[in-house]
């Protein structure tokens, strides 16, 4: 039938050693998190931790999820949905931060 | 283009359904879009009547200061239930659930949304939650007394069914994330062949922009929703502010979905204007890509402006400012499309029929509504005006002078492609010309009263509003005239009307390539589209229009 | 998306259709309106973090990091074993496919044992809701205590809708409704449960690592 043409040439597959690879580097930065937050860095501590969230998630929707494969379109969902989410907690804290 | 295809006589999607049950099942069972969309259309119309008894109620207690017909209690609760139904079950879904399910996939040139089974999985959650609300207002307890908006301490403390009735609103949100998911995949994946994403209908844009809000929007209020029903249960204090806990915060979530919803409820208002137009006034819509993007950018900037329903409420000054100026600049998208619509008018051959005679009554009540908008979004004006009348009445231009009106335009505009059957002329009109004078009856003394100080919600007035309260009342009567008016000449001729042309406006938009009603899949051959959506010259080629 | 692959989407619809792009597409259109319901509850959280900075660090030392980060590690692997099963179902590989699914269903299930002593811990020592413990301590850590229950208790309901779905899917793949070329479903699933583990990834740092 017609439709296995669109499906077929539609995946790419990904690789049993690319994805235990991803994995081994998600728990390397699991632990790396971990550590870090034992040694006291002050106000960058959360920074840190989130930068590395925001790594390990991004491995995660990528490799993991596919996004880097799929349709690009898919990708412009996940900003937009994204970026709304940044505005908002950018207009949310215009108002906490500078009540007086 | 396909030609008319008024050739083949087939069935139409009333008398062959997706499954082969006949009777109430074939309707309750079907995952065909234009029998959920009739669906969506029967319990939304039913809905709009009860709101509009509880508004003429409301109104009738109004008519004098103290007690009239109710106590105030019960005042509250029928204030709170006409804004309820209203807004979650009436203009939430009204246009998109009603007339996109019905349309989006006829202008695509589909012959189903993408999803069909959810679809009809949707009208079901929509009922469900409609019991729901009903159910509450029946328990012990007594129905939800908050007010629409179920602000925070209130709404924890009193000893109404506030839990399940806004639980209710958690399940007629989600109803309208599933209709979204399905409207935006099916934009992108069933468009006909030669449809590119700016040969699309512009009230496919509008519901595309409008699918796009539901879904990112719609599940802000659903976790607001259960923190509420969480607070009530367990008192975890995330609001309280005896246990540290910021209503204001309450207000920011509430208000991140709810102003966004009110372009859930206007952006598809303003796609059926887009459609109207052009067609009664034959010519190619004005500025077709400005209206387009219009829609996103209404779609987003919708989102950052939402703070501005609080700026008396303790907002910190700076984002009252920025949130000001937003408001501002939202105002600049709506008003590409006003004035692209008129441009489209402009030395255009117009026909004033029904739907258009009601876009016209649109345009000029949504113009009140937008501009005495700017009124309340500067921060020096809003704070004399915050919870008065004249929000109520600013709130009635956009979402019933918009919105509402928009419906019948709708309705009037489609209805032969529906139901394949022709209405009263006469008495649409009438209905339009009685509509505009009722609705500024109705509304326009509370402007006025607002303006003096008239507080909204309130059960009780000083003596000095009661002449403006009972011209409002009055108003309401029309209107309700005006209703019975309306549903009467569209019940009529669905039973005894004549039988319409297949395409009694002489419209270009795919959905005129079908017969009426359309078959079961919509078409008999797939189009391909090979014409901008509004090029009026592809008429003589349709063949099933005949100039009257 | 190219215009041969619309105009090929809408001439295959009908009784065969299959639109496994657009599955896809209604899949993450979902997973958007769970990172913004999550998204509401972060941003609660950043407020009142943000005024509540001290406390919130007291609260987080009651929780036990070793814990946390045993559920990570259980999230993270079977995370990696439900992709695995998607690139073994690819390759035909069906008996493989078959067990990495079980054991993702299996890590699931350790995941929710876990959070049950830990929260179990929490109430016995009387650190929950409305408790008289909890009230008697400052507004910032009884805000804390609060989010840490909804954020946890919302994800935790999540994990267990995860393994209804993926032991769904996993019959589906036994009686061969799912299959090497069609398998869209268990994608979607997998889907699903990436993004549990997603949000997983921002709950760990913000609660369990406030040190």
């Amino acid at each position: 039938m017609e439709y296995e043409k669109q499906t077929e040439h539609k995946h790419h597959h990904v690789g049993y050693g690319t994805l235990i690879l991803i994995w081994v580097a998600l728990i390397a930065l699991t632990s790396i998190t971990v550590t870090i937050a034992g040694i006291s860095l002050g106000s960058y501590t959360l920074f840190v931790a989130l930068f590395i969230a925001a790594i390990k998630s991004s491995l995660v929707i990528n490799i993991f999820m596919h996004i880097k494969f799929d349709e690009p379109i898919f990708k412009v969902f996940l900003i937009v949905s994204g970026f709304t989410l940044i505005v908002i907690f950018i207009l949310t804290f215009s108002d906490f931060i500078y009540r007086g | 283009m396909a030609n008319g295809a008024a050739a083949v006589a087939e069935k139409t999607f009333y008398e062959e359904g997706t499954s082969s049950r006949k009777g109430i099942l074939g309707w309750l069972l079907s995952t065909d879009h234009k029998r959920i969309g009739l669906l969506y259309l029967g319990a939304v119309g039913s809905f709009f009547i009860v709101g509009v008894i509880l508004g003429i109620l409301m109104r009738l207690e109004l008519i004098a200061p103290g007690k009239t017909i109710m106590e105030p209690q019960t005042y509250n609760a029928v204030f709170t239930l006409h804004g309820v139904i209203m807004i979650f079950l009436f203009i939430i879904p009204g246009i998109p659930a009603v007339f996109g399910n019905f349309f989006l996939p006829l202008q695509l040139g589909a012959k189903d949304v993408a999803f069909p089974r959810l679809n009809l999985l949707s009208w079901y959650i929509y009922i469900i939650g409609a019991i729901l609300v009903l159910i509450s207002l029946v328990l012990p307890g007594g129905p939800l007394d908050t007010g629409w908006t179920f602000y925070i301490p209130y709404s924890v403390r009193t000893g109404a069914n506030v839990s399940l009735a806004i639980f209710a609103a958690f399940v007629l949100g989600f109803s309208s994330i599933l209709t979204g998911l399905n409207f935006i995949t099916t934009v992108h994946r069933m468009r006909a062949p030669g449809m590119g994403f700016f040969k699309m209908p512009l009230f496919v844009w509008a519901t595309y922009a409008t699918a796009w809000i539901q879904v990112i929007a719609t599940p802000i209020i659903g976790i607001t929703i259960l923190l509420v029903i969480l607070e009530r249960v367990f008192g975890v204090g995330i609001f309280d502010p005896a246990l540290g806990g910021d209503p204001i915060l309450y207000q920011h979530l509430f208000w991140i979905y709810s102003h966004p919803a009110v372009y859930i409820m206007i952006l598809p208002a303003m796609g059926v204007v887009s459609e109207i137009i052009p067609t009664f006034a034959r010519r190619t819509i004005f500025g077709y890509k400005a209206i387009a993007i219009s829609s996103l950018a209404i779609a987003f900037v919708g989102y950052l402006v939402w703070a501005h329903h609080m700026f008396v409420s303790g907002l910190s000054d700076t984002s009252a400012m920025i949130f000001s100026l937003l408001t501002f600049i939202v105002a600049l998208p709506s008003g590409v499309k006003i004035f692209n619509w008129v441009a489209t008018m402009y030395k255009g051959s117009i026909d004033p029929k029904p739907p258009f005679i009601w876009v016209m009554v649109f345009i000029f009540l949504f113009s009140i509504g937008g501009l005495t908008g700017l009124v309340l979004g500067s921060l020096a004006t809003d704070v004399h005006l915050h919870d008065t009348y004249f929000v109520v009445a600013h709130f009635h231009y956009v979402m019933f002078g918009g919105t509402g009106t928009i419906f019948f335009a709708a309705l009037f505009y489609w209805y032969p492609k529906m139901f394949g059957k022709m209405y009263s002329i006469k008495w649409a009109n009438i209905a339009a010309a009685l509509f505009f004078v009722a609705f500024n009856a109705l509304y326009f003394p509370k402007f006025i009263m607002g303006y003096m100080g008239m507080p909204r919600r309130y059960y009780d007035y000083l003596p000095e509003f009661a002449d403006l309260q009972l011209i409002s009342t009055i108003g309401s009567w029309l209107m309700g005239i005006t209703m019975i008016i309306i549903f009467w000449n569209l019940i009529h001729a669905l039973l005894k009307g004549p039988k319409s042309k297949e395409n009694p406006w002489g419209g270009v938009t795919l959905e005129w390539h079908t017969s009426s009603p359309p078959p079961l899949e919509n078409f008999h051959v797939i189009p391909t589209v090979t014409h901008e959506p509004y090029d009026f010259s592809q008429l003589k080629e349709m063949k099933n229009y005949e100039s009257d | 998306m190219s215009q041969t692959d619309h105009a090929h989407a809408a001439e295959s619809h009908g009784h065969i259709h299959r639109d496994d792009i657009g599955s896809k597409m209604g899949m993450w259109l979902f997973l958007f309106t769970e990172l913004l319901l999550f998204g509401g509850m972060f941003l609660i959280y950043a407020v009142y973090r943000y005024q509540y900075p001290d406390q919130f660090h007291i609260a987080g030392m009651e929780l036990d990091t070793g814990i946390g980060t045993l559920n990570t590690i259980i999230l993270l692997t079977s995370s990696l074993t439900v992709a695995l099963s998607i690139a073994a179902l690819q390759r035909k590989n069906k008996f493989l496919s078959v067990v990495l699914l079980l054991i993702t269903i299996v890590l699931a299930f350790s995941f929710m044992i876990n959070k049950y002593f830990e929260w179990g811990v929490k109430f016995e020592h009387g650190l929950y809701p409305g408790s008289e413990t909890l009230l008697g301590k400052p507004n910032g850590e009884i805000l804390f205590f609060g989010l840490y229950f909804i954020m946890t208790g919302l994800h935790g309901l999540h994990v267990v809708i995860g393994i209804i779905f993926l032991s769904i899917i996993l019959a589906m793949i036994i009686k061969d409704k799912i299959t090497f070329d069609n398998y869209v479903k268990l994608e979607n699933s997998g889907l699903y449960w990436h993004l549990v583990d997603l949000i997983w990834i921002f709950l760990f740092p913000l609660f369990y690592l406030i040190q």
